[in-house]
């Protein structure tokens, strides 16, 4: 990156924590590590506006693991929330009732039910109305909080509660996972981007960039559930490792439109290492492998990325499709 | 204090301006949309010092609504009929937040199937949300009643959010004479919008945050309901500052013709007119003839409805909604305000009328004193549903056409 940044290592993340440890959500959340490290980055200074979700349990009258201030809307209608906070805050100071240092950053924080399916009409809203916030989606590719059913994030291949493993349905989900990145990106927000916990510079560098940006801002972070994806608490940060190096979850920005993988690559290793940690894909193994179905997710992976280094002009070495 | 003629809805945003509103998110729908693009056009032109967004729902409209007042704003919007059902799950967030919002609804019915002219399902659907309410019969009403809304609504005894209903059409496109109060005198009555926790910097706060018991949330839910009720002595204080200020009484609720009365019609908003005309003609027959206007609905004001119609012979309510397979939404409420008075009625005859703005004659409201005179012997009175026999043959014919083969 050529731009300056505070954050050239991992030893240059923030000390401060604006959210205590001890919180209700499960042990190995990828979410609420996400959360923690966008609020270093972000700062004391924030108004959370969640919709229904896992985090939403975090805030539990009366504890709050926050040091920050937080709001919850209901599930539809988080950045409307946000839209609401943020004219009020500068309706307010505009007229002098709100002193400038009481300003505030505004950012939504949900799950990817929320920002895939039943918020979409929101966000499209805020998105439309330039709304100055950021959105925070720790996506676990489906409603983690009901108990794992399938959203539009779930990815082609995984069970779920309402895409169960069966006879007639030997694959669970045989539907794509929704492109929120490019839904966003095309509707001409400024600035949007993909995160993982376990890349952690990247990370901090992207939300420090979206800080620069005046408008709504995305980002979406890979969000390991051991609960829901079925894997032991303690493999998260590797699960997170494995999305990023078989290519699964690609790290990027797109900052007024123009698309920057930040973090390729050099060789692809097969997405099979990264499906079979997980209990929501065991079904492509056991009891025999679904050779086409995990050579399927190979390919789109593959033409994902060979894509990716044509538009971009980097060097890739995909993975071979198994079967 | 200047008169003005207007509408109805001009007179909504009139009393949205001199309450110096801060916000205002917006949705239009018919018949409330002269209401946002009035206030559109006043904050273009500077008239309003606010900031006026359109947003793309109404779900949406009442939720930025909600967080804005919980920010620190005065906030105003409005809505009708579908719109006010499609945000419905924001009405009980946003009381439940204390955010002293007032939302003006312009009463349309329900689909399906879809209409446009007035009944009271949409703002009825509303009652048990925590909303305060107060129904408008004129332009005047509603302009004062919207200053009287922010009063109550964000009193510190209060701190509930408020609904302004007025009749779409029937009141919505109607001018009428208005006399605007004077902004100064406005600012004495109203004064400045201070909420005591916002967002901030400097001191952090939660909300809305979830109970995960019982006992918490059932706590939360008596505290809204104890602030409601609370609302009936606020609302009698503002009223009477309005009326040192500006000359003009309000009550929950209004009696006309009531003292001497044995017959009483109740009923709200603007449809009261005709009833009016059905208790003077009653007199000039010599039928003591009365009528119990309903101006706030929430908190509901039982007592004064009982204190104003103990010791009438019948009462009939008039209900302009319908809950299938009950009747009307109000009768119940009205009935169970007098059951435990000495000297109650002797009979509560329930009626449904002008669904969806159902034109409706005289003779129509005459009939139901009529069927009051002929209460008798306890029984069980009948419930009554209007319609007169020309509109039915014109039905019919309606329907003799859709069902025609065409050949």
């Amino acid at each position: 990156m050529s731009t300056a940044t505070r954050y050239k290592t991992l030893k240059d993340l923030p000390r401060e924590d604006y959210l205590a440890p001890g919180g209700t959500l499960c042990a190995g959340c990828g979410g609420l590590l996400a959360i923690r490290l966008f609020h270093k980055v972000l700062g004391k200074n924030v108004v959370w506006i969640n919709a229904a979700g896992c985090v939403t349990i975090m805030m539990s009258y009366p504890l709050s693991p926050l040091k920050s201030n937080w709001m919850y809307t209901a599930f539809a209608s988080a950045p409307a929330g946000a839209q609401g906070v943020r004219d009020a805050l500068d309706v307010l100071m505009a007229k002098g009732k709100v002193p400038r240092t009481e300003d505030l950053k505004v950012v939504v924080v949900t799950g990817d039910g929320a920002a895939y399916d039943i918020g979409y009409q929101a966000t499209s809203g805020a998105i439309d109305r330039a709304l100055d916030f950021y959105y925070l989606c720790y996506d676990n590719e489906a409603y983690g909080n009901t108990g794992f059913q399938m959203s539009t994030s779930t990815p082609y291949g995984s069970a779920s509660k309402t895409t169960p493993v069966a006879s007639r349905n030997p694959l669970g989900n045989t539907k794509n996972k929704k492109d929120l990145f490019d839904a966003w990106r095309i509707q001409g927000a400024p600035y949007v981007a993909t995160l993982c916990t376990s890349h952690g510079v990247d990370f901090l560098r992207k939300v420090e960039k979206g800080m620069g940006v005046h408008g709504p801002k995305l980002f979406i972070a890979f969000a390991a559930c051991p609960t829901g994806w079925g894997f032991d608490p303690k493999e998260t940060v590797e699960i997170e490792k494995l999305a990023i190096q078989t290519g699964v979850w690609p790290l990027k920005e797109s900052m007024g439109g123009v698309v920057h993988h930040t973090m390729v690559p050099r060789t692809l290793r097969p997405v099979e290492e990264y499906l079979r940690t997980q209990e929501r894909f065991r079904h492509l193994f056991e009891p025999v492998v679904k050779a086409d179905a995990v050579g399927r997710i190979q390919g789109s992976v593959n033409a994902y990325w060979k894509g990716a280094a044509a538009a971009e002009g980097f060097e890739i070495k995909l993975a071979d499709i198994a079967g | 204090m200047t008169e003005q003629l207007m509408t109805g809805n001009v007179a909504a945003a009139t009393g949205a301006r001199l309450a110096r509103v801060d916000y205002v998110p917006a949705y239009p729908i018919t018949p409330q949309t002269e209401i946002i693009e009035t206030i559109a056009w006043w904050v273009a032109d500077g008239t309003m010092d606010a900031k006026f967004v359109q947003v793309e729902s109404e779900h949406s409209m009442l939720t930025a609504a909600g967080t804005a007042s919980l920010t620190g704003a005065r906030v105003f919007t409005a809505t009708s009929s579908q719109g006010l059902l499609y945000g419905m799950e924001m009405l009980y967030n946003i009381s439940g937040w204390r955010a002293p919002m007032v939302l003006v609804n312009v009463a349309r019915g329900l689909a399906a199937p879809i209409t446009l002219e007035p009944d009271h399902n949409d703002v009825l659907a509303a009652r048990d949300s925590g909303f305060l309410q107060f129904h408008a019969e004129t332009c005047q009403e509603v302009t004062d009643l919207v200053l009287l809304a922010y009063r109550v609504a964000e009193d510190r005894r209060v701190m509930l959010p408020a609904i302004v209903n007025l009749d779409g059409f029937y009141l919505s496109f109607t001018r009428e004479k208005v006399s605007v109060p004077d902004q100064k005198k406005v600012d004495a009555f109203l004064p400045a919008y201070v909420l005591p926790h916002p967002f901030s910097a400097s001191e952090p706060v939660a909300k809305a945050s979830a109970t995960m018991e019982g006992s918490l949330y059932t706590y939360f839910r008596y505290n809204t309901h104890a602030a409601a009720l609370k609302g009936k002595e606020v609302f009698a204080e503002a009223s009477k500052k309005y009326d040192e200020l500006f000359g003009r009484s309000y009550g929950p609720v209004e009696g006309y013709m009531l003292d001497d009365a044995e017959y009483v019609l109740v009923m709200s908003n603007s449809f009261t007119a005709l009833g009016r005309q059905a208790v003077k003609r009653m007199r000039q027959k010599g039928i003591p003839a009365g009528l119990l206007k309903l101006r706030m609905l929430r908190p509901f004001p039982a007592q004064e409805i009982a204190n104003s119609l103990k010791g009438k012979r019948v009462v009939a309510v008039f209900d302009q909604n319908l809950a299938p397979g009950l009747g009307g939404i109000l009768w119940p409420e009205i009935t169970s305000a007098l059951y435990h008075t000495k000297g109650r009625p002797e009979a509560v005859i329930p009626v449904v009328g002008a669904l969806g703005g159902k034109q409706t004659t005289s003779k129509e409201m005459e009939s139901i004193f009529e069927a009051m005179l002929r209460v008798g012997g306890g029984a069980t009175p009948e419930p009554i549903f209007l319609m007169r026999d020309t509109e039915l043959k014109h039905v019919q014919q309606a329907v003799a056409r859709a069902t025609k083969e065409v050949s």
